[in-house]
C-alpha cells in the first residue's frame, strides 16, 4: 500500500466518524452557553467561573473535525462574547479562533469519545485560552494584569469536569447516521 | 501557487480570520468612542431575551409567592395587624415630635439632600468573561441614558455607563480595574483616585504618605471627575498604610455591597457638601452629680465652689481633684490668681499650711498694672463671679452711669 493510500484511508475513517449536527443545535447551544453566562452569574456569583462558550467551542471544533469549521465556530462565539463584554471586539474571537482551529486539529488525531481524554482536553484547552487573552491583554491592550497560575489551574479543574458532563449531554444532539 | 494555498488552506483561513480579527481590534483601539453597530445588534439581540428571562422568573416567583405559597398567612394577618397598631401609636408619636422640631434644621436637612434627576434601572445581566465587573441594566437611550453617567445606590456609587444602547446599557462597575473616580475624605478632606482591583475593595491612588487617613473613615465624592457629582458616599477605608510614593488605601465601596439588583442613574447631577464629620468629643449630655455622701469630709458644695455654681459643678472625685481644690485654697489664701500675674509680684508658697474651707478676701482688688478689677475665685456657694465684677448702680439708672472700666 502506497503512502497516499494509507494517507487516504485514515482520513476517511476519520470522516466517518465526523459528527453532525442539526442547524438549530449549533446555533442554539453556543447561545445558551453565552445567556448562560451573561444572566446566571447575578444569582450564582460562582458560576462566573464556567467558560461555557469555550466548553460548547471546543465540544463542535472536537467533533466537527475540520480546522476551518472549527475556528469559524470560534470566531463567531467569540465576537458574540465581546460584544457582551467591555472587551474591544476581536479578544475573545481571536482567542476562541485559535482554540477552534487547534481542538480541530486535535480532533482529527485523537479519539476525543473517551472520558478522560475529553477531561485532559478541557482542562488543557482552558489553560491555553486563559494563557491566549492574558498574551493578548499584555501585548496587544498593554493591560498590566497578572497571569494567576494556581487559579489558572484550579478553574481548567472545574471547568474540565463540567464539560465532561456538557459533552455527554451534548452528544445526545448529534444527528444520527 | 495555487497548490500550495490548498495544501496550507487550513493554517491559511486561520491566519486570515485572526488578521481580520486583528484589524478589528487596532481599530477599535484607536477609536474607542463610539459605539459598534455589532455591539448594538449583539446587545439589542440578547437583552430583550435576558428581560423576558428576567420577567418569567418574577412572574413565576411571584405567583407562587401570592397564590401557592399561603402557609401560615392567618397566622401571619394576625401578627400585622398588631405591629400595624403599634407603627400607627409611634406614628403619632413621630409626628408630634415632628411638630415640635427644629424648623431651620429640617430645612438645612433639605437642602442638603440630593437634587439631583436620577432614574431607577433594574440589572437584567452581567457581562461575559470570568473577571467580568460590568452589568447590563434595563434602561438604554430610549430612556435617556448617555455613555458616562452615573450609576449610584443610596448606600454609594456603583460604577458608570459603558456604553449606551436603545433598550439596556452597560454598567462598569467601580471594582474594575479600568475604573477610576475623584473622592475626598470626609475627615481631614484628602482628595485621591478611586481605582477598582478587580475584586471586592477598591483603592485610593495618588495620596501623598505625609496626609491623614485614618480607617474607618468615609470617602466622598468629589465631583473633579465630572461623572459623579460631588458628596455622594463612596465607602469606609478598611486600611491605609504608607507606600512608596503614595499612601496604599484600601476602600470598601458600600455601592456594591449586598448584592446589586436595582440602581439609579443619574441623568443630571448636582453637587452637594460632604457631610460634616461628627468627632467623638462633641459635647454629650451628663446628667447632674449624685448628692454628696453624709460621711465626706468635706460639704459638696464646698468642693465645686471653685467653679463659682454649686449646683452645676462636678463632684470632686479623683486624688487630681482634690489636689488641684487644695492648691486653689493656698493660691485664694495668699491672694494670688493664676494666668493674671504681672511680672515680680510674689510666688505661691504651697507649703504654707492652709485649712480646708479657708476663705480669702472677699473685698475685689484693683489689679496694679490694668487697674482692672480682680475677682478672687469663690471657694464657697455664692452668687455667680459676674456679679461682683459689676460696680454700685444707683437705684435709678441713668444713661451717663459711669462704667466700671472708666473708673
Amino acid at each position: 500500500m502506497r503512502y497516499s493510500d494509507e494517507h487516504s484511508l485514515v482520513y476517511s475513517q476519520r470522516d466517518t466518524q465526523i459528527s453532525r449536527f442539526k442547524a438549530w443545535v449549533l446555533l442554539l447551544v453556543p447561545l445558551a452557553a453565552i445567556l448562560f453566562q451573561v444572566y446566571i452569574p447575578l444569582f450564582f456569583q460562582f458560576l462566573a467561573y464556567l467558560e461555557l462558550p469555550l466548553i460548547v467551542t471546543v465540544y463542535f471544533a472536537l467533533m466537527r473535525r475540520s480546522p476551518i469549521g472549527g475556528l469559524f465556530v470560534g470566531a463567531l462565539v467569540g465576537l458574540a462574547q465581546d460584544s457582551l463584554s467591555k472587551n474591544p471586539l476581536g479578544m475573545f474571537g481571536i482567542t476562541k479562533t485559535i482554540i477552534g482551529y487547534v481542538a480541530a486539529s486535535v480532533g482529527l488525531r485523537l479519539d476525543v469519545d473517551h472520558p478522560l481524554i475529553r477531561l485532559i482536553l478541557g482542562f488543557f484547552f482552558f489553560v491555553l485560552h486563559q494563557f491566549i487573552f492574558w498574551a493578548l491583554s499584555r501585548g496587544l491592550l498593554a493591560q498590566q494584569v497578572p497571569f494567576e497560575t494556581q487559579r489558572t489551574l484550579v478553574l481548567g479543574l472545574l471547568n474540565a469536569i463540567v464539560a465532561v458532563s456538557l459533552f455527554h449531554f451534548l452528544d445526545k444532539l448529534k444527528e444520527r447516521a | 501557487m495555487e497548490t500550495l494555498l490548498t495544501r496550507y488552506r487550513n493554517i491559511t483561513v486561520l491566519l486570515l480570520v485572526i488578521f481580520a480579527q486583528l484589524v478589528l481590534l487596532a481599530y477599535q483601539v484607536k477609536n474607542g468612542s463610539d459605539v459598534r453597530l455589532i455591539r448594538v445588534w449583539a446587545v439589542t439581540a440578547v437583552t430583550p431575551l435576558a428581560r423576558v428571562i428576567e420577567g418569567a422568573r418574577g412572574g413565576t416567583q411571584g405567583f407562587l409567592q401570592n397564590y401557592v405559597f399561603l402557609r401560615d398567612s392567618r397566622a401571619e394577618n394576625e401578627r400585622m395587624r398588631s405591629e400595624l397598631g403599634r407603627l400607627k401609636l409611634e406614628n403619632q408619636f413621630l409626628k408630634t415630635e415632628l411638630a415640635t422640631a427644629d424648623r431651620a434644621k429640617a430645612l438645612q436637612a433639605f437642602e442638603t439632600r440630593s437634587l439631583s434627576k436620577m432614574i431607577a434601572a433594574r440589572i437584567i445581566a452581567t457581562a461575559t468573561g470570568a473577571s467580568a465587573s460590568a452589568v447590563f441594566v434595563d434602561r438604554g437611550t430610549t430612556s435617556g441614558i448617555e455613555k458616562g453617567m452615573a450609576v449610584v445606590t443610596p448606600d454609594g456609587i456603583v460604577g458608570k455607563v459603558l456604553a449606551a444602547y436603545p433598550t439596556a446599557s452597560q454598567v462598569l462597575l467601580a471594582t474594575d480595574p479600568s475604573f477610576a473616580a475623584g473622592v475626598e475624605s470626609q475627615k481631614n478632606h484628602v482628595r485621591g483616585i478611586l481605582k477598582g482591583q478587580g475584586h471586592g475593595n477598591c483603592r485610593v491612588d495618588y495620596v501623598q504618605n505625609e496626609e491623614k487617613v485614618e480607617t474607618g473613615e468615609w470617602f466622598y465624592t468629589s465631583g473633579d471627575d465630572r461623572i459623579f457629582p460631588k458628596g455622594m458616599p463612596v465607602g469606609q477605608v478598611t486600611a491605609a498604610r504608607q507606600g512608596n510614593p503614595f499612601q496604599e488605601i484600601s476602600v470598601d465601596p458600600a455601592g456594591l455591597a449586598g448584592g446589586l439588583e436595582e440602581v439609579l442613574i443619574i441623568l443630571e447631577g448636582v453637587h452637594q457638601e460632604i457631610p460634616e464629620f461628627k468627632s467623638a468629643a462633641e459635647p454629650v449630655y451628663l446628667a447632674p452629680p449624685p448628692p454628696a455622701a453624709a460621711g465626706d469630709n468635706q460639704p459638696a458644695s464646698d468642693q465645686s465652689a471653685s467653679t463659682g455654681d454649686a449646683k452645676n459643678a462636678p463632684t470632686l472625685a479623683t486624688d487630681a481633684d482634690k489636689l488641684r481644690e487644695h492648691y486653689q485654697d493656698v493660691s485664694d489664701a495668699q491672694g494670688h490668681k493664676f494666668g493674671d500675674n504681672p511680672v515680680g509680684s510674689k510666688a505661691v508658697n504651697f507649703n504654707l499650711p492652709v485649712k480646708p474651707g479657708e476663705k480669702p478676701p472677699e473685698k475685689p482688688q484693683t489689679s496694679p498694672t490694668t487697674g482692672a478689677v480682680v475677682v478672687k475665685p469663690a471657694t464657697q456657694a455664692k452668687p455667680p463671679a459676674a456679679k461682683a465684677l459689676q460696680p454700685k448702680t444707683p437705684a435709678t439708672p441713668t444713661p451717663d452711669a459711669p462704667k466700671p472700666d472708666a473708673q
